[in-house]
């Protein structure tokens, strides 16, 4: 029998998966993959709790759309940044957007 | 052992390992296809939670529009070898204490918690209700959420077409 447990942890992993990706790596599109799996991860929770816990209003359906529309807008303007650096500085390494350091 | 906990321990997998061979892979276009492998998967966990609404949109979005952007932006950014266009920077041991450090919070919490659980049932359909709700309850979101689309997509135009300095 699968519990509301089984897919919160599910989710849980999938987190921080996504975390560690978005942390440990040096390409920006690769950062954006990352912080799309913590997205979907999200949603999983917004769902099951939906399904375990009130199933009579969707609630957290409607929750995840929103997170998606979110999730898409924002993978639309970081790409668009990203590949407007890369014009100037012909790379996609975080490391050297540095320009607000100094 | 039912046929649901087998297809949730299956799509678990999928997920669990797409996820982190894209994590692993040097290549960034293998990267971007184990992570729509993890968005299908993704979307099958949602059909076990009988949400089928919310399988077809994962699917549409996220694996349709989300993961085609993401290789674009591979292609139009890409310098040198693609065998290795994706490695790690050196907070690679960093990232994976912090992480498995967050997962043992989350599931001690997770296991200790007492949830206030009713009987989950099986639906039959979900899009009536999430029209109803979208264009009523939650009518006014659903307006921002389309404004916040129009917003973000005029700002990538003009931040992707990037603004002509002319003096």
């Amino acid at each position: 029998m699968i519990t509301l447990n089984h897919y919160l942890i599910l989710a849980a992993a999938l987190f921080c998966i996504g975390l560690y990706g978005a942390l440990a790596k040096k390409n920006a599109v690769a950062v954006f993959m990352g912080i799309e799996l913590m997205l979907n991860s999200v949603n999983i929770n917004l769902v099951a709790f939906n399904h375990f816990m009130s199933h009579e209003k969707l609630t957290g359906h409607i929750f995840a759309v929103f997170i998606i529309v979110v999730a898409a807008a924002e993978v639309a303007v970081g790409l668009a940044i990203v590949l407007s650096i890369y014009r100037h500085r012909k790379s996609s390494t975080i490391d050297d957007m540095s320009w607000l350091k100094w | 052992m039912e046929t649901s906990t087998i297809l949730f321990y299956l799509f678990a997998a999928v997920i669990l390992i797409s996820a982190f061979k894209m994590v692993q892979s040097a290549n960034l276009v293998h990267s971007a296809l184990y992570m729509i492998a993890s968005f299908i998967g993704v979307a099958c966990v949602f059909l076990l939670l009988y949400a089928d609404f919310l399988a077809l949109v994962q699917i549409l979005v996220y694996v349709g529009a989300i993961s085609v952007l993401l290789v674009f932006g591979v292609m139009l950014t890409r310098r040198g070898d693609i065998l290795e266009s994706n490695p790690f920077n050196s907070l690679k041991l960093a990232g994976i204490l912090v992480s498995a450090a967050l997962f043992l919070m989350l599931g001690r919490l997770i296991l200790l918690t007492d949830w206030k659980l009713t009987a989950p049932a099986a639906t039959s359909g979900t899009i009536n209700q999430i029209t109803d709700l979208l264009l009523g309850d939650y009518a006014l979101p659903f307006e921002a959420a389309g404004i916040l689309l129009l917003v973000a997509l005029i700002g990538a135009i003009i931040i992707g077409r990037g603004v002509e300095n002319k003096k």
